[in-house]
């Protein structure tokens, strides 16, 4: 079994999402692309990456901008797809928790779904690893993800429209969705989840200000931790 | 085209919002143990989320003004498939290569 010291745990958190980074570069890239594309320069464009951190929003938030919906309607909208991340908070408290205040809030700005999955995934697999070395992965992963965010985004809208609209590169963010979710169905009550949450978010996609997603999700945990406790139960009840 | 003022009121508040969601409860409640119903429910986060936003992306792409596109439904599901039974890498591969082949051919 492997030592893990800190600096090793924060060069395996780099490699493992090195994979990401495929991900993130065109992702990024297209942002400053759309981003140009509605009319910001290099500066707001470069400002609302490295302020938010998070493309669904800043995706989210130049579709209604773009749109003239009210400023605040398009603030509430960007902020409801984010909300996910108060789940990815909480979920990385008893691993992560412990760290001092100021490295918890770097930690906090840092947060990114790729980088997360990884991280929970890692910390589930490896629950032998002391507390400083989980620290250490989890800035492994975010110092490899954050640069290319912020570099692509940069190349984006400088390159600005030399990409031809027919690569359909907006499809890449499904995709990028999907397979994020692939490695995580490991069980039973995984694929409940992810099945209730897929079917209700098309059910619930009436659901104002993208809350839909919030409705999906709450729906979907309560279905896969109610699946594990019925499964358990059963277990129980054959062992008997 | 969007107005400086709107912008930066939209982008300063989203940053800050956005912060404060993340620092949520990893600042509040920072150390503290997490009662075994919360972390039940965590576990399915990922699974929860992820889907709720991929599906309606796949099923109703903004790039078709929302109409059902079969080649992106068939290479979502090349992308699934290989995620199950390979890894990330190669599932993204997979979708985007079936996104373009299916494309050049019909």
């Amino acid at each position: 079994m492997t030592q893990f010291t800190a600096r090793k745990a924060f060069w395996r958190g780099y490699i493992d999402c090195a994979p990401f980074v495929l991900i993130v570069i065109p992702y990024s890239m297209l942002f400053g692309v759309v981003a140009r594309d509605a009319g910001l320069d290099l500066f707001q464009t470069m400002s609302m990456t490295v302020l938010v951190i998070a493309g669904a929003a800043q995706f989210t938030a130049l579709a209604l901008l773009q749109d003239n919906a009210p400023v605040f309607i398009a603030l509430l909208t960007s902020l409801a797809v984010n909300l996910r991340m108060a789940m990815y908070s909480a979920a990385l408290v008893p691993h992560i928790g412990h760290a001092r205040f100021s490295l918890r809030a770097l930690m906090a700005y840092l947060m990114v779904d790729q980088a997360f999955a990884v991280c929970v995934k890692t910390y589930e697999e490896r629950p032998d690893m002391p507390p400083a070395a989980k620290v250490a992965y989890y800035f492994g992963c975010m110092m490899l993800i954050c640069p290319f965010w912020y570099g692509f985004s940069f190349v984006g809208a400088y390159v600005g429209q030399a990409i031809p609209a027919s690569l359909s590169l907006d499809f890449a963010l499904p995709i990028c969705f999907i397979a994020l979710t692939g490695p995580l169905l490991r069980s039973v009550p995984h694929y409940v989840a992810a099945l209730v949450s897929g079917v209700s978010i098309l059910l619930f996609s009436w659901v104002p200000w993208n809350l839909g997603i919030m409705v999906a999700a709450t729906l979907a945990m309560i279905s896969g931790a109610q699946t594990e406790l019925y499964l358990r139960r059963r277990a129980e009840k054959e062992a008997a | 085209m969007i107005s400086d003022f709107d912008f930066w009121v939209l982008t300063l508040l989203l940053g800050l919002g956005t912060f404060l969601i993340r620092f949520s409860f990893l600042g509040i409640f920072g150390g503290k143990e997490m009662p075994e119903w919360a972390l039940l429910h965590l576990r399915y986060v990922g699974v929860a989320v992820f889907p709720a936003i991929f599906m309606p992306l796949v099923v109703w792409p903004p790039a078709t003004d929302g109409i059902v596109d079969p080649i992106r439904i068939t290479a979502a599901l090349a992308a699934l498939v290989v995620g199950l039974r390979v890894n990330v890498i190669f599932s993204i591969i997979a979708g985007m290569a079936t996104f373009y082949a299916l494309r050049f051919i019909f």
